[in-house]
């Protein structure tokens, strides 16, 4: 009897655990099959290193996305040595206005002119290596390169003389290297090479040569430290009036459509020739610290394919 | 002895999503989720990966990943369950048919239980499941700033629109 009864259990039991084991057998079939081929999927591409395309003065490693035009303003007022009398430097300023579209992916080409020494620049970033969220590529590899021309009046003091235009020219070749450590922090190191092709004085070299290292820091989600720091290499650089590396440290604010850069500098100088290597301002000396910031727009002109 | 299921999967499959306000009207479209189905059972799963989803504007984009959505922490969202009512499907014949559905849906690494309608669609031998609901932001941990709430809704509109194939075993 007893045998019979557990018999009968047992037939119960296992015909209810055959029941349960189709249903979850079923969404956990379903799951293995999901998940079955994702594995294939190439390497994840790290995304947003730096917000934007400066870490304060240099050039980051970020592109504007293909059909993406950027519309950027960077402004650095005067130094503030001369506290409450021009408003700790409120009162001079200057501004560089630029254009940066995305061509693809991975080159983006650029268009720009400063008030400092009426500067014209085009540039082009173009991306070589991108990290990988795996490390498989563990870090994000640029080059950048910017040809500059100064359009100022010059008045040679020997009138015989001529002033060529290729007098006015500097260029700067960068490999930017960069690397996302988290989701809080990114460092960059730029190596540069900026060559002059009009020096001061014949102690002067036409090529400098200097490292970048920037970075930053997230502290919420739309709020992030940063700072820059450009080391002249001893040896490379212009040595006939004193001129000193440039320092930046900076606060970056995310306000929906604009990246928002604000920041302390020693550099007067917006493009790479002028801040790199003749920033005539130094941390050190009195008062040579510039407010500035950087605020970014982007259109979209191209749209993606989805939307089109 | 084990029921036979019939299958049915995807992954290109459809989600869209729409965020209405005064201000401005905000459109993403996934077309690579993972959807698939059994037949027999009802079970339903899709795997959606945030970062699939594509703006108009790249920036929002990233917008969306970087601040709303927190993609490198919580990089797929996904919805696990069953139509309860499939007995009422006839999969060997072509037509229309309006089914409950009933499972986990996690967002943001946040799962709530989920009653949605829906509507399965047999067609020359395909299935496409379609549904149309409403997500709110708050419920799944999504917070929308002061600064922007003129411009996101609380509550988003989400489409989905998946045609799967039969697989064989």
């Amino acid at each position: 009897m007893l045998s019979r009864l557990f018999l009968a259990i047992a037939l119960l039991g296992s015909t209810g655990l055959l029941h349960a084991q189709t249903d979850s057998n079923s969404n956990g079939d379903l799951g293995a099959l999901l998940s079955g081929d994702a594995s294939t999927k190439t390497h994840e591409y790290t995304t947003a290193t730096f917000k934007g395309v400066r870490v304060i003065n240099g050039q980051s490693i970020e592109n504007e996305a293909p059909g993406v035009l950027n519309f950027i303003i960077l402004h650095r007022f005067g130094t503030v040595q001369n506290g409450f009398q021009d408003l700790f430097g409120l009162d001079g300023a200057q501004t560089r206005f630029g254009f940066e579209y995305g061509i693809t992916k991975w080159l983006t080409v650029g268009l720009g002119r400063s008030s400092f020494e009426k500067e014209y620049d085009g540039l082009l970033r173009a991306k070589i290596l991108r990290q990988t969220m795996d490390d498989h590529m563990p870090i994000t590899v640029s080059y950048a390169v910017t040809m500059m021309a100064k359009s100022n009046e010059v008045h040679l003091s020997d009138s015989t003389k001529t002033y060529y235009f290729s007098n006015r020219l500097s260029y700067c070749h960068q490999i930017l290297i960069a690397r996302k450590f988290s989701e809080r922090f990114s460092l960059q190191l730029s190596p540069s090479l900026v060559h002059y092709n009009l020096v001061n004085d014949t102690q002067d070299p036409n090529n400098v040569l200097a490292l970048g290292i920037g970075g930053r820091v997230k502290l919420t989600r739309r709020l992030a430290l940063t700072g820059e720091y450009f080391y002249q290499i001893p040896g490379n650089k212009i040595t006939s009036i004193p001129y000193y590396n440039s320092f930046s440290v900076g606060l970056d604010i995310e306000t929906g459509g604009h990246v928002f850069q604000l920041h302390f500098t020693n550099s007067t100088g917006i493009t790479e020739r002028a801040f790199i290597g003749q920033t005539t301002d130094s941390w050190a000396k009195k008062g040579g610290v510039h407010l500035g910031f950087n605020i970014s727009r982007v259109f979209t002109i191209v749209k993606p394919q989805e939307f089109r | 002895m084990p029921a036979f299921a019939q299958r049915y999967m995807t992954r290109t499959g459809k989600v869209t999503f729409f965020s209405k306000t005064s201000m401005m009207d905000i459109q993403a479209i996934n077309n690579e989720v993972a959807c698939a189905m059994d037949a027999k059972e009802g079970g339903l799963q899709f795997i959606v990966l945030i970062k699939s989803f594509k703006f108009e504007s790249a920036l929002m984009q990233e917008h969306f990943n970087e601040n709303y959505m927190e993609s490198d922490k919580f990089p797929k969202a996904e919805f696990k369950g069953k139509i309860t009512d499939i007995s009422g499907v006839n999969f060997a014949k072509d037509g229309t048919y309006n089914v409950k559905v009933s499972g986990k849906l996690t967002i943001h690494g946040v799962t709530k239980d989920v009653n949605l309608p829906g509507t399965i669609v047999i067609k020359g031998g395909e299935v496409t499941a379609n549904s149309t609901f409403i997500v709110k932001c708050a419920d799944y941990g999504v917070t929308i700033p002061s600064l922007v709430a003129s411009k996101i809704s609380q509550d988003i509109k989400v489409t989905v629109n998946s045609v799967m194939a039969a697989i064989k075993h």
